[in-house]
């Protein structure tokens, strides 16, 4: 059978775009999901957009612990060891 | 268990301070964030994370490795959230996890796309997302954008991503420590991640 690659619209394409990031569609899905980016600028630019967001996202440092919970975690921690 | 899981879990029943603050360090983000999902307010997580290290601590004896130790610490923290979601009058946000999918919600708003009946192009971009400028994508003010975007979403889609994205976490270990179906938690990563980057977008389109 010969896949349809104008049966993925670019609004439906960018519902698939996690699914595919993550390995979930099937082979035939993500055939016509890499079909149509490379027919589609304009869903390449938005895909390398979505790679962006993740690749700042991750640029991200986690929130820290305040000072004064950590020392009371560590006071916790030493009343622990000598209970 | 893992050699160095097995070399820290000693490290800590042996009383090794050092040990417990990195536990600490890596892990109380996390757990704030995930209690996030089951309290009001950052402080009322914040002191969720607190009393999870604190049953960390009483359980260490008692902990047979069965499961990791991060896994295990992320169950207390869920049965401590939940305790006081409930003395909250707090609706636990279940039937939200359990099933979003049944809530459907667009990526990208439908009036960006031609319409179905669209004699040529049906649900073909109306208007075309541009490329980002590189130079505006390591501006400060950018990562403040995408923070306040990461902030605003609702908490199951905050955990989700800052989990993933921030962290690193798997999606395996996103499913064990949020108890999601695979599917939800892919649904939940998507949400979140479509409307950060349309967060993005909307800015570097002004700046």
């Amino acid at each position: 059978m010969t896949v349809d690659v104008e049966q993925l619209s670019c609004q439906e394409l960018v519902e698939l775009v996690t699914d595919y990031l993550e390995g979930a569609l099937s082979a035939e899905d993500a055939g016509r999901f890499e079909d149509h980016i490379g027919r589609c600028g304009a869903c390449a630019i938005y895909v390398e957009q979505i790679r962006v967001t993740i690749a700042l996202t991750g640029r991200l440092t986690p929130e820290s612990l305040s000072p004064q919970a950590e020392r009371e975690l560590l006071e916790a921690f030493r009343g622990w060891r000598s209970a | 268990m893992a050699v160095a899981e097995a070399q820290r879990l000693e490290a800590l029943r042996a009383g090794d301070e050092e040990a417990f603050a990195a536990l600490v360090r890596e892990y109380n983000p996390s757990l704030v964030r995930v209690a996030r999902m089951y309290v009001s307010s950052q402080a009322a997580a914040e002191e969720v994370a607190q009393e999870t290290w604190l049953g960390v601590l009483n359980g260490l004896d008692r902990f047979e490795g069965r499961s990791s130790l991060k896994t295990w610490i992320f169950r207390i923290l869920t049965n401590i959230a939940k305790t006081r979601a409930v003395r909250e009058g707090r609706t636990l946000p279940f039937s939200a996890l359990q099933d979003p999918a049944r809530v459907p919600e667009a990526a990208v708003d439908a009036d960006r796309f031609l319409d179905s009946e669209h004699p040529r192009w049906p649900g073909h971009w109306a208007v075309k997302p541009v490329a980002w400028p590189e130079d505006a994508l390591v501006a400060a003010e950018t990562r403040e954008r995408l923070a306040e975007a990461i902030e605003a979403l609702p908490a199951t889609q905050r955990a989700v991503i800052s989990l993933r994205d921030i962290e690193g976490w798997s999606s395996e270990e996103v499913r064990n420590a949020l108890d999601l179906s695979e599917t939800n938690q892919r649904v939940l990563l998507h949400r979140a991640r479509s409307k950060v980057r349309a967060a993005l977008e909307s800015y570097l389109e002004q700046a």
